[in-house]
């Protein structure tokens, strides 16, 4: 039997979720079927929106997929070159010290292209926030490695898998940041299923309430799928990634009130 | 595809709004929904895609609307549970 889901119900109910975020504009966009940067997002703006920050918040954003989703999201936004948005949001954080600043780059902009950018913006103990969308691949090229792409996985450039005496290791960005002494936050979320998706959201919360109170760079990571990218069936793509990249790539908070996690 | 389903787990105690004709048909919603009403159309919509189509048995736990890339899904809980259908009586079967 099949339940007619073309409108609300008729019965007496309470909506408790709706379709897209309230800092959403528009619910279209372009991104493969199966992406889970989109998911990632309204994690993000449902964390911005439940903190009443709406109004002080600024994203600077990179180049990649995600980039195209910009055109949803209803917050003033920076476009920054190819991995530069933590110097981007640097310069707009120092002159805006009141506003809630928050970068959103992929693995290939933020790990590839301006690796020395986030890690010198960690360093320096910027009070902002830098997203990272981690997918292991370059999804706007087609899927090619990139520099979090973890041993044995197949890319197109890789498509042996990921061979560390030819291609090199993985840079886990989540557990390098958290060693510096400038960032005061470090998570790492996972949107492969629904306790992902909202543990996600708790850490964008958590890093911004700490931007909030001045205690340095905060840092969430967010492992999303890609399997246009990874050449893997949409359905398969959650277990891919909690198997693949989840191994490696481990999820949960690294560091809280500046302290290292289990340290 | 989904377990079947026994009688008392028929019990609705929500529903699920679905954006047919925004879903990219990607089966993200199906594993991902607790009592496993969702399942995939033998039908496509206007852009060539399946989509999700609820059974009796939903909790209106929200689960679908946190994986959907496409926002496909606006969630309602009921006040009071709507009782499922009787169960099939295979003798009465034609």
């Amino acid at each position: 039997m099949k339940i007619d889901t073309s409108s609300p119900p008729e019965r007496a109910a309470r909506k408790t979720g709706d379709f897209a975020s309230a800092l959403q504009l528009t619910t279209d966009h372009d991104l493969c079927p199966g992406c889970g940067e989109p998911v990632a997002l309204r994690a993000l703006l449902d964390a911005v929106e439940s903190l009443g920050l709406a109004q002080r918040a600024i994203g600077v954003v990179g180049i990649g997929c995600y980039t195209a989703l910009t055109s949803l999201i209803d917050l003033d936004l920076v476009q920054a070159l190819h991995g530069r948005a933590p110097s981007v949001a640097t310069g707009a954080k120092r002159m805006r010290p009141d506003t809630l600043l928050f970068t959103l780059q992929g693995d290939g902009d933020m790990v590839n292209e301006g690796l020395q950018e986030v890690i010198h913006t960690a360093a320096r103990g910027e009070n902002l926030t830098c997203v990272l969308l981690n997918n292991g691949v370059f999804g706007e090229t087609g899927g090619h490695m990139t520099a979090t792409t973890v041993l044995g996985q197949r890319t197109k450039n890789s498509l042996e898998g990921r061979d560390a005496s030819y291609h090199g290791h993985p840079i886990l960005i989540g557990d390098l940041l958290a060693r510096l002494g400038g960032t005061g936050y470090v998570a790492r979320g996972s949107v492969h299923d629904a306790a992902g998706v909202a543990r996600t959201r708790r850490y964008f919360e958590r890093a911004f309430e700490s931007q909030m109170r001045g205690e340095g760079f905060s840092f969430v990571e967010v492992l999303t799928m890609c399997p246009t990218g990874w050449f893997v069936p949409t359905r398969e793509g959650p277990g891919y990634l909690d198997e693949v990249l989840g191994s490696v790539h481990v999820t949960g908070e690294l560091k809280v009130d500046g302290r290292l996690v289990g340290a | 595809m989904t377990a079947p389903l026994s009688p008392a787990a028929t019990v609705s105690r929500g529903t699920v709004v679905i954006a047919v004709d925004r879903c990219k048909g990607c089966e993200l919603c199906v594993p991902a929904c607790p009592p496993a009403v969702l399942s995939m159309s033998s039908q496509h919509n206007a852009i060539g895609f399946a989509y999700p189509e609820l059974a009796p048995g939903c909790t209106g736990c929200g689960a679908c609307l946190l994986v959907c890339p496409d926002f496909c899904f606006e969630v309602h809980r009921f006040e009071e549970p709507e009782p499922g259908p009787p169960p099939e009586d295979p003798a009465c079967a034609p």
